[in-house]
């Protein structure tokens, strides 16, 4: 009886309603005039210089097979457009699904036979960068194949789970206080549809776990290391949330 | 590696105000930060800028420690006749970045 009473006292907040297609509102909707700016021109958005680094990646051979991305793939622009709206998908090798950055790594394996690029390296970021930026405008829009729904689950779960020493969830910021200040900054609706992206605050490109990782620290939870199962698990959930917002990569953010 | 972005205007008109922007990635390192040790990391910033025009130095900014990284800088100069700008970027130890725009004047 006590029991069942703490447990609905402990459970009534958790599930908040996800935010109606029409208040969906990109990080964008909340920057500053200027800020806005400098993304919407591709010669003041620092992103694109890590865009550009990427296009020299792309079409630089390497690796035991002495292959470029592009030797398979020909043009990106053609190729890999709308790449990133559908991703995380489904990787039947691994039995799970896997991000942009995972592809592109396996890719370097598998294909290229070279090293894979660690998590947040420059090369990582900026061939996922110029992967993601042939989507740019198109919206998000995630596959319904069944074998993601489990995963799509477990990252409802993670991000409506009160976690860290500040007992918080994501959707407790993100779905009921958006639009609010939490300190200076307004707080956006955690859509990731500009990643990876340029932070003014990094003074650096940086991927969507980076950006987990910062809100887990800002809660006072563990965070996960860089490709834990969690952050795509996450990754998968936000975008089925953000489904129909434009990508925007390279973004910047403040 | 270090990249440039440039704007100029392709064409303008003689006696036209035109507006230049560029950006050029770059660590821009303080020198008062502190490395996983605690020893200082030396300063490592793009300390010159300098613009000429067909030769003719028309901008330059002398950069500072507390410029963020990836300096973007915008300015304008008046069109006299086409031609090249150049723009020449140099850090702290002396590399020097050069890029260059056409502009045609009518």
């Amino acid at each position: 009886m006590l029991l069942s009473l703490l447990a609905v006292l402990l459970l009534a907040p958790a599930h908040a309603a996800e935010i109606p297609q029409a208040e969906k509102k990109s990080g964008y909707d909340f920057m500053t005039p200027e800020t806005k700016a400098m993304q919407d021109e591709l010669t003041s958005n620092p992103g694109m210089l890590t865009v550009l680094d990427g296009e020299a990646l792309w079409n630089r051979k390497t690796g035991a097979a002495n292959r470029a991305c592009a030797d398979c793939h020909q043009d990106a622009s053609n190729s890999m457009k709308g790449v990133a709206a559908r991703y995380p998908a489904f990787d039947a090798a691994r039995g799970r699904p896997v991000n942009l950055d995972q592809r592109i790594n396996a890719c370097r394996t598998e294909r290229q036979q070279a090293t894979p690029l660690p998590p947040e390296s420059k090369d990582l970021l900026a061939l996922s960068a110029y992967v993601a930026t042939q989507s740019r405008g198109m919206p998000i829009a995630p596959p319904d194949d069944p074998r993601l729904k489990p995963f799509r689950e477990a990252g409802e779960k993670i991000y409506e789970l009160r976690q860290g020493q500040l007992n918080l969830s994501c959707g407790q910021c993100h779905d009921q206080n958006w639009g609010k200040k939490l300190a200076g900054a307004t707080i956006p609706q955690a859509h990731p549809n500009g990643y990876p992206l340029y932070r003014l605050e990094w003074q650096a490109m940086g991927s969507l776990q980076r950006r987990l990782r910062n809100c887990l620290i800002g809660m006072r939870a563990e965070h996960y290391e860089f490709g834990a199962p969690e952050y795509i698990d996450l990754e998968l959930y936000l975008m089925s949330r953000a489904r129909g917002l434009p990508i925007e990569t390279p973004a910047v953010r403040p | 590696m270090a990249r440039a972005l440039i704007n100029v205007p392709k064409t303008a008109k003689r006696g036209q105000v035109i507006e230049i922007k560029t950006l050029i990635s770059h660590e821009m390192e303080t020198g008062f930060r502190p490395d996983r040790v605690g020893k200082l990391i030396p300063r490592d910033i793009i300390n010159t800028f300098v613009c000429s025009y067909n030769g003719i130095e028309v901008f330059r900014a002398d950069l500072h420690p507390a410029i963020a990284a990836n300096p973007f800088l915008t300015f304008t100069t008046v069109a006299t006749e086409s031609g090249v700008l150049d723009f020449k970027w140099t850090d702290d130890d002396g590399k020097i970045f050069a890029e260059k725009a056409n502009i045609v004047v009518e």
